[in-house]
Parts: C-alpha cells; sequence; structure tokens
C-alpha cells in the first residue's frame, strides 16, 4: 500500500467517469447508454471509497456512502431495463434518437 | 362572524352541498336555495346599511371586520362596506339568483357547471366586500378562473378560442395590475394593504404617473377599455346563457368598481393629470361600440357591442371626477348589469328555442312568444335610454356631470358620448324590428312555446330591478352620493 | 288643485292595468275601461280650467299654480330634476285639447278597432300615451319634459307600430323613433346648455323674465352666435323632430302606417305640437335670450309649411294628405310663434299660435277620424278608390266638409280666426313673409277641397259592397268634434292664454282678414274647377309641370337622402369599416400576438429537443465553461 499514492486510484476513476460521459453522449444504443451510467456511478463509488480511506481514516461515511450508490444503482438498473424492455415491445427498438414520442 | 362573510360563505356551503348532491332535482335545490338566501342577503345588507346611515353612523365604511392572513405583507382578511359596495354586492345577488334560474335546463354536467358557477360567485361577492388591496385581488383572480372552464367546456361556437382569448387577455390585465398593486403597496410608505389607510398615505406624484395607468389599465381591460375589449364579444358570444349574463352583468362592473375604488382612490393626482387619454380612449369605446353593434348579425355580438358601449360610458364618466358623473357610472353599472344581463337571458331562451342567433334567420318572433318578445322590447327600451327605466337616469347623470367641465376638451367628448344615445336606439331597433316584428321567418317556428315558469321568474325579477331604479332612483343616488364623497374630496385635494 | 294629478295619475294606473292584465280580459272590457278613465281625466281637466280661470287671475295676470313638485333624481345641490304639475294658462289649454280629442280617439276606436287583434294593447297604448302627454303639458321644469317627451316618443313608436306583422309599419315605426331621438339628442345637448349656464331646469325661474339668471352665459359666444342661442337652437330642435319640422319631418308622413285613430291622436292633434308647446314654454327665455333663434323658428315654420302645402297638393292617399296638412299648420304655429312679441299687443302671434293650436287639435283631429271612418267604409287609403261617397256617409261627409271649410279659413269657422291672427301678426313682422304665408293658406284651401271632392264627389268608383255609414260610437266624436269646430272661433282666447298672461282684446284685422277669405275662396274656387266632377285639367297641369309634379309627389327627393344618409354613409359609410376595423386591426393586433408568441415559443422549441444526450452534453460544456472562467479569471 505504501506505494500506492491517491492520485493513481483517481486517474481510474477520473479515465472510468470520463469513458462513462463519452459512452452516454455517443452510444445510440439504450443498453449502452444504461452501461455508460453505470460506468460514471461506480466511478464516483471509488472515490467516495479513497477519499474516506486517504483523507479520513476511522470514519464510516464514505464507505456507507458507496453502499448506498451500489444499491441505488441497482435499482435504477432494474427500473431503467424494465423501461427499456418496455419500450421496445412498444416501438421495437431501442435507439436512442428514436424515442421522441414523448416531445410531441 | 361578520356579516359580511356570509356573502363568501354561502356560495362555499353551496360549493359543499353540490358536492353531496346526487340527483338533478337536488343540485337544483341546493342551487336555488343558495341564490335565494343571497339575494335575501343583499336585500337585507341594502336595508342593514340604510338603517345605520339614518341612525347617524358616518363611518366610511360599515360592518368592518379585519383578520390577520399573512403578516409579512400585512395582508388582512378585511371586509366592509360602503353605499357602492352594497350597490353592487346588490346587483351580484339578483344577477346570480337570476342566472341560476336561466341555466335550470342546462342538459349536461349540471353538477360541475353549477360548481364552477358558485365558485366564480364566491370571486365575485369576495371582490366586492373586500377592502384589502391584496384580498381584493386574490377574489378577482378567483372570479377570472372559472371563466375559462364555463366557456370552454358549456359554450358554444368557437368556445375555445373564446375561453382561451378571454383569460389571457384578463390575465394579462391582472399581471398588469399586480405590479400596480405590489407598487402601491411598496412605494406608498405605508406598510398596509388596507384601501382606507393607502387612500390616507400620500403616494408621491411622480410614482402616481406611472402606477395609474397600470392599475387603469389593468382593470380597465375587464371594463372593455378600448382597444383591449376584443375578448368581451367573442367571450360573450361563445358563453352559455348565465355566465354570460354573470359576465357582461358583473364581472364587467368589477372592471369599472376597480378602476374607481383603486386607481382613482388611490392615486388621485395622476388621474387628474391622465384622466384625458383615458377619456379619449373611453370616448372612442363608447361610439365605436355602438357603431360597431349596428352591423352585427349575431344576437349575441349586438350585445356584447351594446356592452363595449355601455360599459366604456361608465369610464368615462368615473374619468370626469366629479361627484354627479361618478354618480351615474355606479348606477350605469347597476343599471347595465340588469340589462344587459336580462338580455343575455332572453337571447339564451330564444337561441334555445329557435337554435340561431342569426337575426336574418329570425322573424315574427312577438307572435309565436309574445311573453319573452315584451322583455325583449323592455330590456332595448331600457338600453336605449327610456325614462322609467334604469338607463336614462345613469345616462343623464352621466351627461349632465360630464358636461359640468366648462373646457372645450371635456364638453366635446361629452357630445361624442351623448350621440350614442340615437345609435343605440338605431341598433335596437334594428334588431327588435327585425326578430320581433314582421312575418315568422322560419314556419318550424310558429310551433315554439312562450317562456317556462323559471324563464319568467329570471326576467321577472330583472325587469322589476330595472324599472324599480328608474322610477325611483332617488334612494340609490343618494345612498352612492353618500359614499362618494371620501373619493371626491381625495381628488379635489 | 291637486285632483289634477289624477288627470295625469289614471291613464297611467289604466295602462299598467290592461298591460298586465289585459291578455284575461275580454276586449269590450278593456276598451271600457280605457275610455272610461280618459273620461274621468277630461271631466277633470275641465274643472281644473274651470277652476284656474276663474280664480288664478290676481291683477289681471294669470298666476303659475304649482299644486305638486317633488324631487326626483339629484345632480348637484342645484340641479335636481322634479316631478310636478305646473298650471298655467297654455298647460290647462292643453289638458283640454289632450283629454278632449284622448277621449273621442278612444271613444271612436271602440267602433274602429273592433275585432282587431290587441284590442287590449291598444288600449294600454293609448293609456300610456295620454299618460306622458298630460305629464309633459303639466312638466314643471324643462328635464321632466324631457322624460315625458321621450316617452310619447315610445308610445308613438309602439302605436305605429301596431301591425307589426307589416313590415312597412315596423319600418315606419323605426323611422320616426330614430328620427326624433336624433332630433332629441339636440333637445338634451340644449338642456345641458342651457341648465349648465341657469343652473336651473324649472320653468318657473327660466321664464321669470330675471336676466340675471342668464349673466353666466353673457359674452360667451361660439361661431359668431351666442351660447344662449346655441342652447336654444338646439332646444329648438327637439321641438323641430316632434313637431315635424322640415328637415326632420320626415317621419310624419310615414307614421300614417298606424291605426288611423292613432294618427287623429298623436299624429294630428297632441303629440306633434309638442314642440310648438315647448317653444311657446320657453317663449319669454327665447324672447329675451335668443331673439335671433325666434327668427329662425319662423323661417323655419315658414319652410315647413309651404313645402308641406306643395306636396299635399300631389299626395293620393288620403292620410298622406292630411300629414302633409298637419306638418303645414304646424309651420304656420310656429311662423306665429317666431313672429311675436311678449308684451301686450307684441303678443298678438303668440296668441294667434297658441289659438291655432287648439283649433286645428280639433279640426285635424277630425278629419282623421272621418278619414278613418272613409277608409273603414271602403278598405282603402288612396283617392282612387274613393269619389261620389257624400251620399254613403252623410254624416262623415258634413263633418268633414266642416272640417274643411275651418282649416281653409272660411268664417265662421274655428280655423279662421286662428289663421287670420298668424297671418296677421306675421304681416306684421315681415310683409314678404306675411305674403308667403297667405299663399300658403290659399294652398292649404285648395289641397283641402281636392281631397274633399276627389272623395264625396268626382267620378264615384264602382264597390263590391256598398260603403256603409259607421256605427254610433265612430260617428258621435266626429259630430261633437264638428260642433266645437264650429264654435270654437269665437272663443275669446286672448282672455285666457297670452304671452305675458295678461288680457288681449283681438281686433280682427278687416285687410288681412278680407284678403286672406278672399284668397281661401279663390283656391277652393279652383279646387271646385279641377275636382268637383272628372276633368282633364290636373292632368294636363301635371303634364305641363311634370318635373315640378314629379318632385313634389316624391316629396322633393327628401326621403331618398335621408336613406342616402342612413344606408350608404352611416350603415356602409361608418359602421361596416368600424366592423372591419375591429375584427381585423384591433382583434387582429390581439391573434398578432398570440400568433407571434406562439411562433417565438416554436423558434426556441428546438433547444428543448428531447435527445437526453444532447442534453449533457450541454451540461458538460457548460460545466466546463464555468470551470475555466472560475479557474481562470
Amino acid at each position: 500500500m505504501e506505494g500506492l499514492h491517491l492520485e493513481y486510484y483517481l486517474v481510474v476513476s477520473a479515465i472510468m467517469f470520463f469513458a462513462g460521459v463519452y459512452g452516454f453522449i455517443t452510444r445510440r444504443n439504450l443498453l449502452a447508454v444504461l452501461i455508460s451510467i453505470e460506468l460514471i456511478l461506480n466511478s464516483v463509488d471509488i472515490n467516495f471509497a479513497l477519499f474516506n480511506r486517504f483523507l479520513f481514516p476511522g470514519q464510516l461515511e464514505g464507505f456507507f456512502f458507496t453502499l448506498f450508490a451500489i444499491g441505488v444503482s441497482a435499482c435504477e438498473a432494474a427500473v431503467a431495463i424494465a423501461i427499456i424492455i418496455n419500450i421496445y415491445r412498444n416501438i421495437r427498438n431501442i435507439q436512442v434518437k428514436n424515442l421522441q414520442q414523448l416531445k410531441d | 362572524m361578520n356579516f359580511l362573510s356570509l356573502f363568501v360563505l354561502v356560495p362555499v356551503l353551496m360549493m359543499g352541498g353540490l358536492f353531496l348532491a346526487k340527483t338533478l332535482k337536488q343540485i337544483r335545490v341546493v342551487a336555488a336555495t343558495g341564490a335565494s338566501l343571497l339575494l335575501a342577503l343583499a336585500v337585507g345588507l341594502v336595508f342593514a346599511y340604510l338603517g345605520e346611515r339614518a341612525a347617524g353612523n358616518t363611518a366610511e365604511m360599515l360592518f368592518t371586520a379585519k383578520s390577520l392572513w399573512y403578516a409579512p405583507l400585512h395582508i388582512y382578511y378585511s371586509v366592509g362596506v360602503d353605499g357602492i359596495s352594497v350597490a353592487m354586492l346588490l346587483l351580484s345577488a339578483i344577477i346570480v339568483f337570476t342566472g341560476v334560474f336561466a341555466s335550470w335546463s342546462m342538459g349536461f354536467l349540471e353538477k360541475e357547471f353549477f360548481l364552477w358557477f358558485c365558485l366564480l360567485s364566491t370571486g365575485v361577492f369576495g371582490f366586492f366586500i373586500s377592502i384589502d388591496l391584496f384580498t381584493m385581488f386574490m377574489y378577482y383572480e378567483i372570479a377570472l378562473i372559472p371563466m375559462y372552464l364555463l366557456i370552454g367546456v358549456w359554450g358554444s361556437g368557437r368556445k375555445e378560442y373564446a375561453a382561451m382569448k378571454l383569460t389571457l387577455m384578463l390575465m394579462a390585465g391582472s399581471a398588469l395590475l399586480l405590479l400596480g398593486i405590489l407598487g402601491i403597496y411598496f412605494l406608498s410608505g405605508e406598510s398596509s394593504m388596507n384601501l382606507l389607510e393607502l387612500a390616507r398615505a400620500y403616494i408621491p406624484a411622480e410614482t402616481q404617473y406611472w402606477l395609474f395607468p397600470l392599475v387603469f389599465v389593468g382593470f380597465g381591460v375587464l371594463g372593455a377599455l378600448f382597444p383591449f375589449h376584443t375578448w368581451s364579444p367573442d367571450g360573450h358570444a361563445s358563453a352559455p346563457t348565465a355566465v354570460s349574463m354573470l359576465h357582461a352583468g358583473v364581472l364587467m362592473k368589477l372592471g369599472g368598481y376597480g378602476c374607481f375604488r383603486v386607481a382613482i382612490f388611490l392615486m388621485p393626482e395622476a388621474a387628474n393629470e391622465l384622466a384625458w387619454i383615458f377619456i379619449i380612449l373611453t370616448g372612442i369605446s363608447v361610439v365605436y361600440g355602438a357603431y360597431s353593434a349596428i352591423v352585427q348579425t349575431d344576437l349575441k355580438y349586438i350585445n356584447a357591442y351594446s356592452s363595449v358601449s355601455h360599459c366604456g360610458l361608465v369610464l368615462f364618466a368615473i374619468l370626469m371626477l366629479n361627484q354627479t358623473a361618478m354618480n351615474g357610472a355606479i348606477l350605469q353599472m347597476l343599471s347595465h348589469g340588469l340589462m344587459t344581463a336580462l338580455f343575455f337571458a332572453l337571447i339564451g331562451m330564444i337561441y334555445g328555442r329557435t337554435h340561431t342567433r342569426d337575426i336574418r334567420e329570425l322573424g315574427g318572433l312577438m307572435k309565436v312568444m309574445p311573453f319573452l318578445g315584451v322583455c325583449y322590447v323592455i330590456a332595448g327600451l331600457a338600453s336605449l335610454g327610456l325614462p322609467g327605466l334604469s338607463g336614462f337616469v345613469a345616462e343623464m347623470k352621466i351627461f349632465v356631470g360630464s358636461f359640468m367641465h366648462a373646457d372645450t376638451f371635456h364638453r366635446v367628448f361629452t357630445l361624442v358620448a351623448c350621440t350614442s344615445i340615437v345609435i343605440t336606439a338605431v341598433y335596437i331597433l334594428r334588431v327588435v324590428g327585425k326578430i320581433l316584428y314582421g312575418t315568422v321567418a322560419d314556419e318550424h317556428h310558429l310551433t315554439l312555446s312562450d317562456a317556462n315558469w323559471y324563464e319568467r321568474t329570471s326576467t321577472i325579477v330583472l325587469i322589476l330591478a330595472i324599472a324599480g331604479i328608474g322610477l325611483a332612483p332617488l334612494w340609490l343616488s343618494d345612498m352612492i352620493d353618500g359614499s362618494l364623497l371620501p373619493i371626491i374630496q381625495n381628488v379635489k385635494l | 288643485m291637486e285632483y289634477t294629478l289624477l288627470i295625469v295619475l289614471l291613464p297611467l294606473l289604466s295602462f299598467l292595468f290592461l298591460g298586465l292584465a289585459g291578455k284575461g280580459l275580454k276586449p269590450r272590457v278593456a276598451g271600457y275601461i280605457g275610455t272610461i278613465v280618459l273620461a274621468i281625466a277630461a271631466g277633470l281637466s275641465y274643472i281644473t280650467a274651470w277652476h284656474y280661470f276663474t280664480t288664478a287671475k290676481v291683477d289681471g295676470v294669470f298666476e303659475k299654480w304649482t299644486p305638486l313638485n317633488f324631487r326626483w333624481l339629484n345632480f348637484t345641490e342645484h340641479l335636481h330634476i322634479d316631478l310636478g304639475i305646473l298650471l298655467d294658462p297654455i298647460a290647462v289649454m292643453m289638458l283640454v285639447v289632450i283629454t278632449t280629442v284622448s277621449l273621442m280617439v278612444h271613444l271612436y276606436s271602440l267602433g274602429y278597432m273592433h275585432g282587431e287583434r290587441g284590442f287590449q294593447r291598444y288600449y294600454a297604448f293609448l293609456s300610456l300615451f295620454s299618460f306622458s302627454m298630460l305629464g309633459l303639458v303639466v312638466a314643471t321644469n324643462i328635464f321632466q319634459m324631457y322624460i315625458f317627451w321621450e316617452l310619447v316618443g315610445v308610445s308613438s313608436y309602439l302605436l305605429i307600430g301596431f301591425y307589426y306583422t307589416k313590415p312597412e309599419a315596423v319600418a315606419a315605426s323605426k323611422k320616426a323613433f330614430i328620427v326624433t331621438r336624433f332630433a332629441d339628442l339636440g333637445f338634451l345637448i340644449g338642456i345641458l346648455l342651457l341648465s349648465f349656464y341657469t343652473g336651473t331646469f324649472s320653468f318657473e325661474r327660466l321664464t321669470s323674465g330675471d336676466t340675471s339668471l342668464f349673466a353666466g352665459a353673457e359674452g360667451l359666444s361660439f361661431m359668431g352666435c351666442s351660447v344662449m342661442s346655441w342652447a336654444l337652437a338646439l332646444i329648438f330642435m327637439g321641438g323641430a323632430g316632434k313637431s315635424a319640422m322640415f328637415p326632420l319631418h320626415v317621419w310624419l308622413p310615414d307614421a300614417m302606417e298606424g291605426p288611423t285613430p292613432v294618427s287623429a291622436l298623436i299624429h294630428a292633434a297632441t303629440m306633434v305640437v309638442a314642440g310648438v308647446y315647448l317653444v311657446a314654454r320657453l317663449f319669454p327665455v327665447y324672447y329675451l335670450e335668443a331673439p335671433d333663434v325666434l327668427v329662425l323658428i319662423a323661417i323655419v315654420g315658414a319652410v315647413t309649411s309651404l313645402y308641406a302645402a306643395i306636396v299635399a297638393c300631389v299626395q293620393t292617399d288620403i292620410k298622406r294628405v292630411l300629414a302633409f296638412s298637419t306638418i303645414s299648420q304646424i309651420g304656420f304655429m310656429m311662423v306665429g310663434l317666431g313672429v311675436s312679441g311678449l308684451e301686450g299687443h307684441e303678443g298678438l302671434g303668440y296668441m294667434a299660435s297658441m289659438f291655432h293650436l287648439f283649433t286645428h287639435a280639433m279640426f285635424k283631429a277630425l278629419l282623421f277620424l272621418g278619414a278613418g271612418a272613409i277608409i273603414h267604409a271602403v278598405h282603402s287609403n288612396e283617392m282612387t278608390r274613393m269619389g261620389g261617397l257624400w251620399k254613403h256617409l252623410p254624416i262623415t261627409h258634413l263633418t268633414f266638409l266642416v272640417a274643411c271649410l275651418a282649416i281653409a279659413g272660411i268664417p265662421p269657422f274655428s280655423g279662421f280666426f286662428s289663421k287670420d291672427e298668424i297671418l296677421a301678426a306675421t304681416f306684421h313682422f315681415n310683409p314678404v313673409l306675411g305674403a308667403v304665408m297667405s299663399f300658403t293658406a290659399g294652398l292649404t284651401a285648395f289641397y283641402m277641397f281636392r281631397l274633399y271632392y276627389r272623395i264625396f264627389w268626382n267620378k264615384a268608383t264602382h264597390h263590391d259592397h256598398a260603403p256603409h255609414e259607421a256605427p254610433g260610437s265612430m260617428t258621435v266624436p266626429l259630430i261633437f268634434l264638428a260642433a266645437v269646430t264650429l264654435v270654437a272661433g269665437f272663443i275669446p282666447f286672448g282672455k285666457f292664454v297670452t304671452s305675458d298672461s295678461a288680457d288681449y282684446i283681438i281686433h280682427l284685422d278687416w285687410v288681412v282678414a278680407t284678403i286672406s277669405v278672399a284668397i281661401a275662396v279663390i283656391a277652393i274656387g279652383l279646387a271646385t274647377l279641377f275636382y268637383r266632377k272628372e276633368s282633364s285639367i290636373p292632368d294636363r297641369l301635371a303634364t305641363t309641370f311634370r318635373g315640378l309634379h314629379a318632385a313634389a309627389s316624391q316629396r322633393f327627393y327628401l326621403d331618398e337622402v335621408y336613406l342616402f344618409i342612413t344606408k350608404k354613409i352611416i350603415f356602409n359609410g361608418i359602421s361596416r369599416p368600424v366592423a372591419w376595423f375591429d375584427h381585423h386591426v384591433v382583434d387582429g393586433t390581439m391573434n398578432g400576438f398570440a400568433t407571434l408568441s406562439q411562433r417565438l415559443s416554436g423558434s426556441i422549441r428546438g433547444f428543448q429537443s428531447g435527445q437526453l444526450q444532447q442534453y449533457v452534453m450541454v451540461i458538460l460544456l457548460g460545466a466546463l465553461l464555468i470551470t475555466v472562467l472560475v479557474v481562470f479569471i
């Protein structure tokens, strides 16, 4: 653990975060978008855990937050997939650009 | 519990009763009972008021009560009446009463109709009893909103368009109004929303100059001030009978009353200085409405334009800023309220039978429905200012009062306004001659029936009120005169 | 004198009763109620007249009595409308005239209107009219007069339009109301001006001769005339409308669409003289404050009189002839007032005018009722459908002849005395005007006898069934009015009604009298020559003066002018553009605002594409931008 500075972890999480953002913006498939969101959430989870571990050792708020976020993302994934399945049933397609019915 | 709050409470209770009512009969019973109760209350109020005055009570407002409502802005629920509001309350009660009977057989969604109708009445009554600016404004909004649904759902013709137009224009007016009210509140230096306290406070003249137009136009939109009157013909034409009655009969009076109670009362200097602009506009309203009415072919449009002309006269007289003309303005509000309600009621009844309001398709109805025909003639005569009916009293007061100004500007506009009595005669007689006299235009009309008992109730009450004011105007005009003094003194300062 | 109130009030009660309960009554009962009420009112008027003329004279001058006056509406401290009763010689005379003629018409209508639909309504309206007219003449102030002025206007409207299924009647009633309403606008403005400067509506104060009352208006002028002249001229405009003075007379001939007894009552004897009465009522004000307006009145009267007499010569509808004759005679009365002075013998014109009003009411009512009996017999208004009726309608014939002689000014019939005095006053004022009026008087004799001969003599037309004399209820009024016409000329009118309420001793001006009788006789002679038997002279004359004849029978195209003004200018020229403006410009602007905001929101709607990824992109860029801003600036 001695050699592993906070920055190394942060770089990984930053790469994960921006990969997620990139994926979220560019992917056309809803499932891929969902996966990108998971990436973003996970990168944030890593940050929570890291900051708790390195900056406030002996306290647990960051870890709890991480656990919460994992729970929430699990629920979110479940709901989102349900919605996606429903959308697929309705329009036989899960491409983002085709989802325009709510707008009109 | 203050006696005046009953005016708001009764419609609210009516709404409660309507929620519980199941059958059409129950709905009618609730509506009729409530409306009769309101009428009785209003008549009682008139006697109570006259009694108090006779007993020597000289307070500006009688039967006052207040309770704090929202402390940070000093908003009170404060009520009180003077002769003018008593007169307006009586008018509203009569119109609500007759309106209920005029919509006796609505045909569909009666419960919802009466619910909204009661909400509208709540707003109207609340407006006239309030002496707190914000409470007044709130009731004003309560009266406006139900209009949208009442016209949009139960209306006829281009009802969605009309409802939207009416609501939007009136809302734009109330936006100006809200601005004006907040301006008055913050710039008067008095931490109060109470009209009487604000009137004693001094609003700097420069501030008045820009607040006055806001408030006057804000209320003026509702009072059919040219060129913001166009919601009125479309709105009235599309609205169901009782709503037209209430709207032209009472709601448009909210505009006149507000102009007078808020704009003139609180900002006398600006009123003196800026009156000329609005005298021009209202002068145009008077003649313009009358000329427009001549060429219309839809009965309701004719009446709506006639309302523009008559309500223009109300605002015109208010701006003359002297006692006689203002008294005339209040009388004109009453008189126009009653006769236009009568007109709309009759038009509704005729339309309900013939299914057309186009005067080119009507004719000879006097023979088929003599009762309605006679009532229509009486309404027409009241509208063109026949002595013995209410219109004459009001118009004469306005003309004599306006003519007291010795300068050319006021005189010219008074003369212009006077010409409306001729033009009014033209369009009224045109309609009467076309639809009532002559031969029956459509043979299907020969089998039509005359008025029912509920239709008779509603028209007879209105005619009695019109003739009552027309024959014995002195008590009413004295009652109003007494209450005008504070306002006149404020203007003269 | 409080009982005079009943004279006014009884017809009102009768109107309310017949109007509300009339439908439940038998027609005959309704007619009797109306007639009896009017008979009581007439009796009371006679008592009033007797009472007044015997007791009201103090120091040789009639006092004004105000038995009743209460406040009806306040304007300011000084200006208020009162309702009340003012009795002075002209008011009392009018009470007598109105109740008498009205009673005769009520009685006559029992026969004439028998079996008509709406018989009860007819009597209700007659009562309403009697009430309004009586209220008008006893008015204590000018505003009360205006109130009742409007009410008579409405009763006239209702009665002209009595046959409301007939389009002509409806159009005529509308026209009558609107034309008089237009004139009333002038009246109203005149009242406003007058009351503004004098601070009172009261006749008693206005006519007291107190010039300090008018001090406020002194020196003020507008377009070269003093303010008082304007006020009084405008008030006269109101009178001119009601009294059918040129050019506001167009409604009266059309008003003949109403039932004939109504024409006799309203459009011959009573309501149409309201304008004369108005001027007479305010005469001291006119004389002292605006003598120029009096000249105007005289000229308008003379023009009207001549114009109507010319037109009457060529009309073929007997009621129209009588209508134009009425216009012409009212013109005489106006001239009488216009040329009159105020004091003593200067006041001949005033006295004569009132006298003529009185006699004219009687014989013109007689003429109309006679015409009604004729129409009743032949079922037509057209002269061409008549002729040789004298043997079928003996009573009508004789009474009609009496009236014709009276209006032509043949002594000893009443018209001679009153008209002669007007002519004398006019000659005294201005010989040219006098000559014009004498010529008009000649024309009057001519067209009346043209009418008389074409109805009763000339060539008898064939009728399906022989015309028969009218029933007793119709002939009794005829006989009564004929009797009045025979004796009325000998009433010492100067003892009762004069400009200064003092006695006036009438001297016949023999020169004027001889000339006018001679003119009348010549005119009657001509009429006899032309129309006694069938003759080709009238046709030859008509072809010789083709233009004049055509113009006169079209009433000099005045109706066309009016039609042009109302239809083309007001309806098409003002109202349509105003309505267009309202619909397209004002409304268009409002709709334009709506469209504009819709467009605007449409154009920024693209930003809200609904594409989540685009939103995130924008959020990201925004976050970056803010970061850059925060970090580097």
